[in-house]
C-alpha cells in the first residue's frame, strides 16, 4: 500500500518537474511548449503525440492561454491514467502550477530591475540567439505534426506507394492554407472557426 | 473589493476571455486593467508584454505576474497569476473529462482527425509568422535551420537547444562578428 503510495507521490512530483522544466526552457509563448511536450511524450509514455496535436487544437479552441490549455490537459490526461477522477484532477493542478512557477519567479526577480534587464547587452544578445532557436524548435515540431498527419509512414514498410499520402488530410491542409493566407474574407477569422470546420469535414469524410 | 480577491477576479476574467493566449489577450488586457482598473499604464502594459515574450513561459501569466506584483509585491504577483489560470484548469478538465468518455466513439475519431489536419496548418502559419521576427541576418537563419533540423532529426532535449542558442547569441553579438 506505502508503495503505491510513494509510487504516485513520485509521478506527480515528475509531472511538477517536467511541467517547470518547460515553463523555465520554452521561450516566446504557448506554442513554444510544443516540442516539450513532445519530447515529454516519448520520454514519460504518460500521453502520446497525437495526444498532444488533439491538445493543441483544444488548447487554441478555448478560453486562457494555450500553454497553460495545454499543460492542464496533459496533466489531466496523465492523472486519469493514474486512476480516476480526482488523480486526473489533482494531474491537471500539478502540471498547471508547474509551469507557471519559473514564470512567477522570473518574472518577480526581473521587475525588481525591469530598466536595466530589457536595456542589458548579454540579456539582448542571448535573445537575438534565442528567438530563431525557438522557432527552429516550433518548425521541428511542425513538420512532425504534419508527417504524422497528412501520411501515412508505416505504408512505407511495403515500399513506397501512392497508400503513402493521406490524401484527404492533404486537400483539407491546401484549402486551409489558401483560407488562412490568401483569402482576403476569411484569413482574419478566429482559428477556433477552422478548427470546427475541419471537425466537420473530418466526421463527414471519414478522416 | 480587497486586493487580493480583486486581482484574482480580474484576471480570471481576463482569462476566461483570451482564446489562444498571447496576442489575443492584449486587447482585453487594455480594457480591464488599464481602463477599468488603472492599474498600469499602457506604456507599461506594452513594456510587460515585450518582457513576458522574451522571458520564458506563457506571456500571459508573464504579463499577469507582473501587473500584480506592480500593485501588491509577490503576493500580488501570485494571486494574478493564480487568476489567469483558475478559468483553464475548470474548463480544460470538464472538456478533458468529456473528450475522454467519449473517445471511443468513431465520428469523435474522425472529427479530431480533421481537427489535426488544421492544427498542421496553424502551426505552419505560427512559423511563418515567428520566421519574419526571429530570423533577421545570416546567423540568425543558420540558427534557425541547425536547430530545427537537430531538433527533428534527433531526440534531444529541447532544453539543450535553448541553452546553446543563448550561448551562441551573446558570442555571436560580443566576440566582434560583423552582422551581415
Amino acid at each position: 500500500m506505502t508503495s503505491i503510495l510513494s509510487v504516485r507521490i513520485m509521478l506527480f512530483l515528475r509531472l511538477f518537474y517536467e511541467f517547470f522544466k518547460t515553463g523555465l526552457f520554452a521561450v516566446g509563448g504557448g506554442m513554444a511548449t510544443i516540442p516539450f511536450l513532445y519530447n515529454m511524450a516519448d520520454n514519460t509514455g504518460w500521453f502520446t503525440r497525437m495526444d498532444v496535436d488533439n491538445m493543441i487544437a483544444v488548447g487554441e479552441s478555448t478560453p486562457g492561454p494555450i500553454g497553460v490549455n495545454m499543460a492542464t490537459y496533459v496533466g489531466y490526461i496523465t492523472g486519469a491514467n493514474e486512476g480516476g477522477l480526482p488523480f486526473a484532477i489533482l494531474g491537471a493542478v500539478v502540471a498547471t502550477l508547474g509551469l507557471v512557477t519559473p514564470s512567477v519567479i522570473v518574472i518577480l526577480i526581473i521587475a525588481s530591475f525591469l530598466k536595466s534587464f530589457r536595456n542589458n547587452r548579454y540579456v539582448e544578445s542571448a535573445f537575438y540567439g534565442l528567438r530563431p532557436a525557438s522557432t527552429g524548435l516550433i518548425a521541428a515540431a511542425g513538420l512532425s505534426v504534419i508527417v504524422s498527419n497528412l501520411f501515412f509512414a508505416e505504408t512505407l514498410a511495403e515500399g513506397f506507394s501512392m497508400a503513402f499520402f493521406n490524401w484527404k488530410g492533404i486537400v483539407l491542409a491546401a484549402v486551409l492554407w489558401v483560407l488562412t493566407n490568401k483569402v482576403k474574407q476569411t484569413k482574419k477569422l478566429h482559428p477556433i472557426i477552422f478548427i470546427g470546420a475541419s471537425a466537420v469535414v473530418g466526421i463527414v469524410l471519414g478522416m | 473589493m480587497s486586493i487580493y480577491p480583486d486581482l484574482f477576479l480580474t484576471f480570471a476574467k481576463v482569462g476566461v476571455m483570451t482564446f489562444g493566449g498571447g496576442y489575443a489577450m492584449l486587447p482585453i488586457l487594455q480594457r480591464e486593467v488599464v481602463d477599468n482598473k488603472g492599474w498600469a499604464t499602457e506604456e507599461e502594459l506594452m513594456d510587460y508584454f515585450a518582457i513576458g515574450q522574451c522571458t520564458p513561459g506563457v506571456i500571459a501569466v508573464n504579463t499577469a505576474t507582473f501587473i500584480g506584483q506592480k500593485r501588491k509585491g509577490i503576493m500580488g504577483g501570485i494571486c494574478a497569476t493564480l487568476g489567469v489560470v483558475f478559468p483553464s484548469l475548470i474548463i480544460i478538465s470538464l472538456l478533458a473529462g468529456v473528450i475522454t468518455a467519449f473517445s471511443h466513439l468513431a465520428w469523435v475519431n474522425h472529427a479530431f482527425g480533421g481537427i489535426r489536419v488544421c492544427v498542421c496548418i496553424l502551426i505552419l502559419n505560427a512559423v511563418v509568422k515567428l520566421l519574419k521576427k526571429s530570423v533577421i541576418d545570416a546567423p540568425t537563419a543558420v540558427l534557425f535551420a541547425v536547430v530545427a533540423l537537430c531538433a527533428y532529426f534527433t531526440s534531444l532535449s529541447p532544453v539543450w537547444f535553448v541553452l546553446a542558442a543563448a550561448a551562441a547569441g551573446i558570442i555571436l553579438k560580443n566576440m566582434g562578428v560583423k552582422k551581415v
